[in-house]
């Protein structure tokens, strides 16, 4: 696939010195749904800006569809946003709303009522079509500046934290929407977010910012099975974070040593001297609460430990042990039919946790990248 | 006490003053002009009395009547030159002025003005426009006159010229504050659809901003409409403005209940312009939010 949207050594910063994107490289394939994530601050809305063109970067090139339209004003991009506010135009109805690129296109009334019916069904308000928008729910409001945007069929759609002002179970479904709209069009998504969870459940590739630059790019599951920092760890789902020290490497594994604890993990392909400073870390799901004195299966590491608290998620119940580190270790335990909250360890409880080296990712600890 | 009671009490207590004083010296002064409206003059007082004469007078005689349609023409020449000026100068700073600091300093630069004196604001304009004055020493200065003209001043023009310098700042405010209301998002939704600057500005901006215009114009109407100073200053013989009347006839006329007319037809028009500004900027309000 062609790539769609590059972005070259892209630099912004704004006044006061603050440097919004810092050297940022990156393309983007045509049909891609992409989602730039992270914290607020991140430079993840400046970048979508200096897309649109409303921002202009201070170094870099902006390419689209193999034009450079870094010079080019926003009314000249072939690309349209759905902005975090909605910004409907509040003296004109959703019919004019979503027709107004095209009316003063030039397009055709006829063509215009048209294409403006077809693109509200297919955001399924075909019946506000002569509300005002300050007679919608912010979801309708939302809806209407998504219709918008695609009716000039875009090269590319810009979505600025559009599900952000939502409520959670219209944020789910409206997820899911957006999703059936991207297959349905098949145009480029570039979406913002700072909800990792809508990141994992939309994207077809998830690029993780943290000031001004990417810290990392890849499928959701990458991301999520193989961090590359322990701050993607943390930012992506909730990694249980363990510094610790290399003790020694055999056979593709690693052993490291945490006080009295000592664990097992799977070499990455990066070396890591006897010695070294490091971060282990743990996904809650991924270890498995055993009652004391399980004989644990060949390669897992058995950490013993004391129940501190439990919190019951519905589906699953998160339970916090004392391991003897600094930070109590969480374990998710999913519930079944024949396994309820009831059959938990309670408060006290001396537990054993077994950890597969494969589900133990190690970074190196340097000060400062640690979440 | 009841909590309503009281509330009722502590209501009463915070709103009586000012609503006794709008009475005493709004409503009261309004109601005694009224009267006086029907009243039959007798030279050099009047007699209580309940006849038309006085308001029959006002459009029978053309003496009156010009000056009304005269006043009106000026108002609403001031008006648009006032809104003409306002717009682009509130739209400056506005969207123009990048930086907070310097916005606010030219801001109040255009407010200053009202702080000053309306009669030495009014003055100015005579030392400005006069035969020995500042535009004339230029003039013949540079050659492009031989000798001074009297063109300037004395006329209608003068008085546009002097009445709109006065208003502009009560136009310039709500325009400044309905532009600064208008989310910067809309128009950039409007340029990401594709549309340029220029149309942007009348699809968009332009429509956002009738509030403030309208606003501005009630304004400066309302205030021209009422206005003696600048006719008295600038405006010379064919410049005499309604509230010039209505002056002379609680003056040296000595024909009050014939000023109270006029005064209360002054009253209505600038009633009924509040009230239809008001009207269009109801149906027209916007949630911007």
């Amino acid at each position: 696939m062609t790539d769609i949207i590059e972005l070259r050594n892209l630099t912004k910063s704004f006044t006061g010195g603050i440097v919004a994107v810092n050297d940022l490289t990156f393309a983007v394939r045509e049909g891609e749904f992409v989602t730039l994530l992270g914290p607020s601050g991140c430079g993840k809305t400046t970048t979508l800006r200096l897309v649109a063109g409303f921002e202009e970067p201070d170094a870099g090139r902006i390419v689209l569809g193999g034009r450079d339209v870094t010079d080019d004003p926003p009314y000249q991009r072939a690309v349209n946003t759905v902005f975090q506010d909605y910004a409907l135009f509040p003296h004109m109805t959703v019919a004019q709303n979503v027709g107004y690129g095209l009316r003063i296109g030039g397009v055709a009334r006829a063509e215009i009522t048209g294409r403006v019916q077809d693109t509200l069904r297919m955001v399924d308000l075909l019946d506000k079509i002569d509300a005002m928008p300050n007679q919608l729910s912010g979801g309708q409001k939302q809806r209407v500046g998504l219709a918008r945007a695609i009716i000039r069929r875009p090269k590319v759609l810009l979505l600025d934290e559009p599900l952000s002002a939502l409520d959670v179970k219209l944020r789910e479904s409206m997820q899911v929407e957006l999703k059936h709209l991207h297959q349905r069009l098949g145009i480029t998504f570039v979406l913002v977010t700072h909800d990792q969870k809508e990141a994992l459940v939309m994207s077809d590739r998830v690029v993780v910012m943290d000031a001004g630059r990417i810290v990392q790019a890849g499928t959701p599951g990458e991301l999520y099975d193989h961090p590359a920092t322990p701050y993607v760890a943390n930012f992506i789902g909730t990694s249980n974070l363990i510094p610790a020290r290399v003790v020694g490497a055999q056979a593709g594994e690693l052993l490291a040593e945490a006080g009295p604890l000592r664990l097992r993990a799977q070499a990455d392909g990066t070396a890591h001297a006897t010695g070294a400073r490091v971060l282990l870390a743990v996904r809650p799901e991924k270890a498995i609460l055993l009652p004391p004195g399980t004989a644990t299966s060949g390669g897992a590491s058995a950490i013993e430990g004391r129940v501190l608290e439990r919190f019951f998620h519905g589906n699953a119940v998160r339970v916090s042990v004392d391991i003897g580190q600094a930070e109590p270790f969480m374990v998710d335990v999913q519930l079944q039919r024949a396994l309820g909250e009831a059959d938990m360890p309670g408060t006290g409880a001396a537990v054993l946790l077994a950890i597969e080296p494969g589900s133990v990712n190690v970074f190196a600890d340097t000060a400062g990248v640690r979440a | 006490m009841r909590l309503a009671t009281r509330r009722r009490f502590t209501a009463a207590g915070i709103l009586g003053g000012p609503l006794a004083w709008t009475l005493v010296f709004m409503f009261v002064p309004y109601a005694i002009m009224f009267t006086y409206s029907f009243y039959t003059r007798q030279f050099p007082t009047m007699v209580p009395d309940f006849q038309f004469g006085n308001y029959l007078a006002l459009f029978a005689d053309p003496q009156y009547y010009q000056v009304l349609l005269r006043t009106i023409k000026i108002a609403v020449l001031v008006t648009i030159a006032a809104v003409a000026l306002a717009y682009p100068l509130a739209y400056f700073l506005v969207f123009k002025v990048a930086s907070a600091r310097l916005r606010t300093a030219l801001y109040v630069a255009v407010i200053v003005p009202l702080w000053v004196s309306y009669l030495l604001r009014a003055y100015t304009w005579k030392t400005i426009l006069g035969s020995e004055g500042v535009l004339n020493s230029f003039l013949v200065w540079t050659g492009i006159l031989d000798q001074p003209t009297d063109l300037f001043l004395y006329n209608q023009f003068a008085m546009v010229l002097t009445l709109t310098y006065i208003f502009v700042p009560f136009c310039v405010m709500p325009i400044y504050a309905s532009l600064e209301k208008i989310p910067a998002s809309l128009k950039e939704a409007s340029k990401d659809l594709g549309v340029g600057p220029f149309r942007t500005f009348l699809a968009v901006t332009l429509p956002l901003s009738v509030p403030g215009i309208l606003a501005g114009a009630t304004f400066t109407f309302s205030l021209t409409m009422g206005d003696f100073v600048a006719p008295f200053l600038v405006g010379g013989a064919d410049g005499a403005l309604i509230a010039t009347v209505v002056q002379s006839q609680f003056g040296t006329a000595l024909n009050w209940p014939l000023g109270s007319a006029l005064s209360m037809v002054m009253l209505f028009i600038v009633l009924t312009i509040i009230t239809l500004s008001d009207r269009l900027e109801r149906a027209g309000r916007l949630d911007l939010g």
